[in-house]
């Protein structure tokens, strides 16, 4: 077994108004000094030995992503 | 003339749509999500909801389910297909319309009745009405902002595919004022907006999203005519 970290955020051209929320309710909370922010998501999966690099690929490009609005990362981090 | 009617787990207009279809004198036939076939049915609607609780994202999960494997063989032959609201998310993550439908720009949940301009009425499901008609229908969602690159919105404006526009104001920070889109043949059509509520002045704002069902079913006569 290993554990597959999948990163998806929206793309850069994609408006992200959660991620704005966030930075706007920042300085409410008394921090200064953070520009944008972006929201995204992260997905841990454990996955056996036998599931090649090209099927996470594949599960991050024509699920996990929409890749109309977003991009993805994909990386195992060991078992 | 049969109409399917989906509903997957987390639906919830699907019962206005069987009264609209009904309305219209058509017969309502539902289908359910894990149904291997569309029981015989002239065109599909795909309606409104929360489908499998908008999990990971509105629509993608329901693409997935076995009634949606007929549904794109069928919307492959022309077979007229509606999707309303979570329709239309579930019908652009199952790739049968280009673009996603994303978060509101001002990230509030909006229902309100929202006027629309009909800007296309060659589409299977709006040659009743005049063309650039205003129409009152609800509205009524929290992810319905259209987006798309700019080479697939130039496209959509070029092959006149964009068939409803938000008039007045734009509720979702949608690009184009897009409300509802077409497929390159005009059989799929996707919009936020729901007909569906809008079929008698008792019940709703107005019975302006009759004469979608309505053109559905004249496409359909006009079909077994040919």
């Amino acid at each position: 077994m290993a554990r597959v970290v999948v990163e998806v955020m929206p793309k850069p051209e994609i408006l992200d108004p959660q991620g704005q929320a966030v930075a706007k309710a920042l300085p409410r909370l008394g921090f200064t000094g953070i520009g944008e922010v972006r929201q995204g998501k992260r997905f841990e999966l454990d996955v056996d030995d036998s599931v090649d690099d090209a099927a996470l690929h594949r599960i991050a490009e024509e699920f996990l992503a929409n890749t109309v609005i977003e991009e993805f990362t994909v990386r195992r981090v060991g078992s | 003339m049969r109409i399917g009617v989906i509903t997957f787990p987390g639906s919830l207009d699907d019962g206005d749509v069987v009264r609209a279809v009904r309305r219209c004198e058509a017969e309502a036939v539902p289908l359910w999500h894990g149904d291997a076939e569309l029981h015989g049915v002239d065109a599909v609607v795909v309606p409104g909801g929360f489908s499998y609780g908008d999990y990971l994202r509105c629509g993608a999960i329901a693409r997935f389910a076995p009634v949606m494997g007929p549904v794109l063989e069928a919307a492959a032959g022309g077979m007229p297909v509606l999707g309303i609201c979570n329709g239309f998310q579930i019908l652009c993550e199952a790739g049968l319309l280009p673009g996603a439908l994303t978060r509101n720009a001002g990230l509030h949940y909006v229902c309100r009745d929202q006027w629309l301009r009909v800007e296309n009425t060659r589409t299977a499901w709006s040659t009743r009405y005049e063309p650039g008609a205003e129409i009152l229908v609800p509205i009524k969602h929290g992810e319905g902002n259209y987006q798309a690159d700019k080479e697939t919105i130039a496209a959509l404006e070029a092959e006149n595919r964009i068939v409803f526009r938000y008039i007045e104001e734009n509720p979702n920070g949608s690009r184009a004022d897009i409300a509802g889109i077409c497929s390159a043949n005009g059989r799929v059509l996707g919009l936020m907006p729901h007909p569906e509520h809008a079929i008698d002045p008792l019940t709703g704002p107005s019975d302006d999203g009759l004469g979608m069902f309505y053109s559905a079913l004249d496409s359909l006569v006009k079909v077994t005519n040919e």
